[in-house]
């Protein structure tokens, strides 16, 4: 006699919607034991992406010159001379996720037709907001509007040599303002969270309601077939763990450097390479046992102490700052960017080279070359969602907390300088702008403080789940891979980023992290088309 | 004496678990106690089903070949688990509870450095139970 009783994945309703593959997940695997620790790992996916990191990190130190200037080079050969394909790409990835929200395909649920959700609206948004991009605000918020307020507002703004948005507004501060407000909420709103959303809906969809494993290669299916199992799909592989080690190494490196400045700034730590390795050690053994704990105990708990920090110091910027200013340029923000947003996202017929190129191919490299990791993540934590749900959450409610975020700490920057003639806001490195800002407002010791804080956190948690999601994919997509792994890509990405920090190169590698982003875009392409063809086979 | 006896199953490694099973089922005659099969999946694919029904169906043939090859009365049960690398034992402590079972019978290996890293499962859900645990190493 015998029976049994299951919880959690629905089977996704009807036959046709499953892939029919022989194939199994981990059927490549090499499983063996290290010493006391079992491992579990696919071949040769792991070994090739693990050798070619070192390597990589050993070229850049020993011909220091040679390959940062060779890396620039291919980074800003790429931006410039295909800007007008980033830029066409990303439109077709913010028209396709808006073309679904209304579709009937919005219907369609990740897991299948019953499927509930892993995670309630609050531990889910966290996740994937400070996957997403926390940490970027943290670093820009105020550098970004500043930036382009003053290109704009400049003499020299419209001529080739200006970085200046769309020509800029020389001497007209209100419109400086607008365009600045609405360039900086360009790139950090609707196109970068729909490049996001069209990754993580491609794994989800193709990984839970198509039964292929989680990691990059699954989504080439349709295109590829079973020849995703062979090279084409290691390459994918590869590729993706390339880009998301380098992104998260070097980005911790440099945050590493905000951090200390910081510190410098608010306790008078020094700032020296000891100061940024003990940093970059400490930040990497909180992502080691948060990734330990699990991503329920460790990751979502971290995300959700993550959104607290920042809210309190939204709230705290809001209250202390421009309060009634800040509301209404929230609105009125909103409004430039809608209407900048055509000319803004044009690829064509322009002559802001410098701030095209140079800013919004540079920065749609970026958020590409970082898809796969934060794709992987929010894919794996969203099963149960609507497509509709999804992509509402994915890409309308972060854009608009972006836009809200650049507002407070931007809009309060611009109206500093603009109405109280407070330079320092201009004047200061890049690392230290935000405490620039902050110190213009009252309690800036606790304010400054809760920033560092939030830094430090935000990189935390780009670490653990990074590390989650690189030990998925050279686990063949299994997510239940031994712990020594996930312990070993965590620690790696902390050693490659001492490595570079104290042998130089964090500008280098990044501009090779950033170059990734061009084959991916191509990638992601393909992956629209494959998105189409997997919803129109399933049940809505 | 025992009333429910549950029995945590990797069907990844079933062929390593001979000697747990043999116990299980010689106790659950001899107690006349019936044996839950507990399997803790992962919620995305993974090598023992594309998605929870192949796996279901897995654990239903280990189920029923148990029962059969022991004439016993035995029943499966799938877990999944957002994180089954790491949530395993909340995971086996939440089942233990909810099938009320008042005996675990589980396979161990023999014990190496790891173990002084991370605490053994039979342990933790000796702590955190109300079960007897018994471990079987194979």
């Amino acid at each position: 006699m015998s029976d049994t009783s299951g919880q959690g994945i629905p089977d996704p309703e009807g036959p046709s919607n499953m892939i029919d593959t022989e194939y199994e997940v981990g059927q490549d695997n090499i499983s063996m034991s290290m010493g006391p620790f079992g491992l579990d790992i696919h071949n040769p996916v792991f070994a090739i992406s693990g050798l070619s990191i070192v390597a990589f990190v050993f070229f850049t130190l020993a011909f220091q010159d040679s390959a940062g200037a060779a890396f620039n080079d291919l980074r800003n050969w790429l931006t410039e001379t295909f800007d007008w394909f980033f830029l066409t790409a990303a439109n077709i990835f913010v028209l396709l996720c808006l073309f679904l929200i209304v579709s009937p395909y919005g219907k369609v649920r990740i897991g299948g037709k019953d499927a509930t959700p892993d995670y309630s609206y609050t531990g889910w948004f966290a996740m994937l907001f400070a996957a997403g991009m926390g940490i970027g605000l943290m670093f820009y918020g105020v550098s970004e509007p500043i930036s382009h307020f003053s290109s704009s507002f400049a003499d020299n703004a419209g001529t080739p040599e200006s970085w200046a948005p769309l020509g800029g507004a020389a001497g007209d501060a209100i419109e400086a303002r607008n365009l600045g407000m609405a360039a900086t909420i360009f790139h950090w709103g609707l196109h970068p969270w729909a490049i996001y959303a069209i990754v993580a809906l491609a794994l989800a969809l193709f990984s839970y309601n198509k039964g292929l494993p989680l990691t990059m290669r699954s989504v080439f299916y349709p295109i590829f077939g079973e020849r995703i199992w062979g090279w084409t799909g290691h390459i994918i592989d590869i590729l993706a763990v390339f880009a998301t080690l380098f992104g998260l190494a070097t980005s911790l490196g440099f945050g590493a450097e905000q951090a200390n400045a910081g510190l410098n700034h608010l306790f008078g730590v020094p700032i020296n390479d000891v100061s940024k390795v003990l940093l970059i050690v400490a930040i990497t053994g909180v992502a080691l046992m948060s990734v330990v704990a699990g991503l329920d105990a460790g990751v979502k708990r971290l995300s959700e102490i993550n959104m607290m920090l920042a809210a309190l110091l939204l709230v705290f910027v809001l209250i202390v700052g421009p309060t009634v200013a800040i509301f209404t340029g929230f609105f009125h923000n909103l409004y430039e960017y809608v209407r900048y947003l055509p000319e803004l996202s044009n690829p064509f017929g322009r002559d802001d080279d410098n701030f095209r190129q140079g800013w919004t191919a540079f920065y749609w490299a970026w958020w590409i070359s970082w898809s796969p990791f934060v794709g992987m993540f929010i894919a794996r934590v969203s099963r149960g969602r609507s497509v509709r749900e999804f992509l509402v959450c994915v890409l309308l409610i972060p854009s608009v907390v972006s836009v809200f975020w650049m507002t407070v700490f931007g809009g309060t920057a611009i109206t500093q300088l603009v109405n109280d003639g407070y330079q320092l806001v201009v004047d200061s490195p890049l690392e230290l702008k935000l405490f620039a800002m902050l110190e213009g407002l009252p309690l800036q010791q606790i304010t400054s403080f809760i920033a560092i804080v939030l830094v430090i956190v935000f990189f935390v948690t780009s670490s653990d789940s990074g590390s989650l999601v690189i030990d998925t994919i050279t686990a063949g997509g299994k997510i239940d891979a031994p712990v020594p792994q996930r312990i070993f890509w965590a620690s790696f990405e902390g050693l490659v980023a001492i490595a570079l920090l104290l042998g130089g190169g964090l500008g280098a590698l990044q501009a090779m992290a950033v170059s990734t982003g061009f084959p991916f875009t191509i990638i992601l392409l393909l992956a629209c088309f494959a998105i189409l063809k997997g919803l129109h086979s399933e049940p809505r | 004496m025992y009333n429910k006896i549950m029995v945590p199953v990797d069907l990844a490694h079933a062929d390593k678990l001979s000697l747990a099973l043999d116990t299980a089922a010689k106790l659950s005659k001899f107690y006349n106690a019936p044996v839950t099969y507990v399997g803790v999946t992962a919620s995305t694919p993974g090598p023992l089903g594309h998605n929870q029904a192949e796996y279901d169906q897995k654990l239903a043939g280990f189920v029923a070949e148990q029962a059969k090859t022991h004439g016993i009365e035995a029943h499966g049960k799938t877990v999944v688990s957002h994180d089954p690398a790491v949530d395993l034992d909340d995971a086996l402590i939440k089942t233990a509870r909810e099938t009320q079972c008042d005996l675990i019978v589980m396979a161990t290996h023999i014990p190496n450095v790891a173990d002084h890293v991370w605490p053994s499962n039979g342990g933790r859900l000796a702590t955190h139970t109300r079960a007897s645990v018994f471990l079987v190493r194979g």
